[in-house]
């Protein structure tokens, strides 16, 4: 359990960040970019994962903010999660992030670990992506060509795989402004409290003149992104706030799923029937606190 | 390419400079290069929590954190907490004693840096509270009951002493 030989480096800046994975890519060298370690440590020492060389970013003290800006709340890439955790800012205004931040790992993983190495890193059983494809979040990479804003929708490819070229750095994630009124919820079933989730799934919904609209639900832990049900949020849509129809929207956002993943934990039928439960209860608890 | 690296860091109050090979863990640093075995190794992949210190006074995983990270900061480990005057153990690891929060040891360290940061912020936590802190380490001896009721009493001790 102890991780291949690599080099490492800890630049200064950003533009020099970049220079280093640049002249990485040219030379063909494979290069990992280390930001708080928490899940590319474990792969380093399980040899998942055998870099040439880690580039540290824990020197880019201007990626750790936590900003509101307009309504757009930004956090830089750097913020460890237990910053984020504790931000009244973020509690206030940002609740669904704030309650999937909770639920990421152990207090100690909350201290070391970054926000934005939770987004790059794309674990299919992390929180964070279903939550930014329920809010619409936006990430913000600078590479060599300058700075682009990419969707959460289009960010996401696959198993630990994003949009971003392997010379950008995600350097800050952008949350659009809450909707006053919006309820929510995220839920998960996981082996110990604060281990990656066998399945979860968060939503988002408003009543209107006594009927949802604008549900939004997305499950974690079954396929290799997170993933939308749509099936059940058009099902919802302009239906009543009842537990027949959470039940019947959360039947077909589980039943649509592609077939769930499968581990000696958690079976693929076991995870997609996990989905339907936590859609259920989700969308009854978003219900609850929308107002 | 994998040259070593010069590390300086101050550990429980006094600085040290290595150079070390740049995929030596944390733990690995303060167990073989300054010989502090208080730290215990368990799982190496960040599961077990027994390995936790404190890095500029918060609670990390000294497996998922490589001694190259921690230059310049301040770690804190279990060995700190004796008094130095004295010899006295610290209230908390009185409390693990005096309740039975332990019977092999072997997660101790862990169990207990975890708790210097938990009684820190939050003086005197709920039962909810002192399991959602202590979620992220595993003891295989006690049904973690009495590590439960050791925090409470180290937290009770704590308060007491900060009022006498």
């Amino acid at each position: 359990m102890k991780p291949a030989p690599f080099a490492y480096h800890a630049p200064e800046t950003l533009p020099e960040a970049i220079t280093l994975l640049q002249r990485f890519e040219s030379d063909g060298v494979d290069a990992k970019i280390l930001a708080g370690g928490q899940s590319l440590m474990p792969m380093l020492a399980m040899r998942v994962a055998r870099p040439e060389v880690l580039v540290d970013l824990r020197r880019l003290r201007s990626l750790d903010y936590i900003r509101a800006e307009g309504g757009t709340l930004t956090i830089g890439a750097m913020t460890p999660k237990r910053a984020a955790e504790q931000s009244a800012l973020v509690r206030e205004t940002q609740p669904l992030f704030h309650a999937a931040t909770e639920l990421v790992g152990h207090v100690g993983v909350r201290n070391r670990g970054t926000v934005g190495g939770s987004f790059a890193h794309a674990d299919p059983a992390s929180e964070y992506p279903a939550v930014a494809l329920v809010l619409d979040m936006e990430l913000k990479a600078v590479g060599p060509a300058g700075e682009r804003t990419i969707p959460a929708a289009d960010f996401f490819v696959t198993y630990m795989t994003t949009s971003l070229e392997a010379t950008e750095v995600l350097t800050e994630v952008r949350l659009p402004a809450w909707t006053r009124g919006t309820g929510w919820a995220i839920q998960e079933m996981a082996r110990r409290q604060g281990d990656l989730a066998l399945a979860g799934v968060a939503a988002t919904l408003r009543l209107v003149r006594g009927a949802c609209t604008g549900v939004r639900l997305a499950a974690f832990g079954v396929n290799a992104t997170a993933v939308r049900l749509r099936a059940a949020e058009e099902l919802l849509e302009g239906q009543r706030p009842e537990a027949a129809n959470f039940a019947r929207a959360a039947a077909a956002g589980a039943g649509n799923l592609e077939e769930p993943m499968s581990c000696v934990h958690a079976s693929s039928e076991y995870r997609r029937q996990l989905v339907e439960v936590l859609a259920k209860r989700c969308l009854a608890e978003a219900a609850s606190r929308a107002v | 390419m994998t040259d070593k690296q010069r590390v300086c860091v101050t550990v429980n109050g006094r600085r040290y400079e290595r150079w070390v090979e740049p995929r030596l863990t944390l733990v690995d640093f303060l167990r073989h290069e300054l010989h502090l075995g208080g730290t215990h190794v368990g799982c190496e992949h960040g599961i077990c929590g027994l390995c936790t210190v404190l890095i500029d006074g918060r609670s990390g995983r000294s497996c998922l954190t490589l001694a190259v990270q921690v230059d310049g900061a301040e770690v804190t480990t279990i060995e700190s907490l004796r008094d130095p005057s004295t010899g006295a153990l610290h209230p908390i690891q009185q409390a693990f004693v005096d309740a039975h929060g332990l019977q092999c040891g072997f997660c101790t360290p862990g169990f207990i840096m975890t708790t210097v940061e938990l009684l820190r912020e939050n003086p005197d936590p709920s039962d909810e509270e002192i399991k959602r802190a202590l979620d992220g380490n595993l003891c295989r001896c006690t049904g973690y009951q009495s590590i439960l009721a050791s925090v409470r009493l180290a937290a009770r001790r704590l308060r007491e002493g900060r009022e006498a």
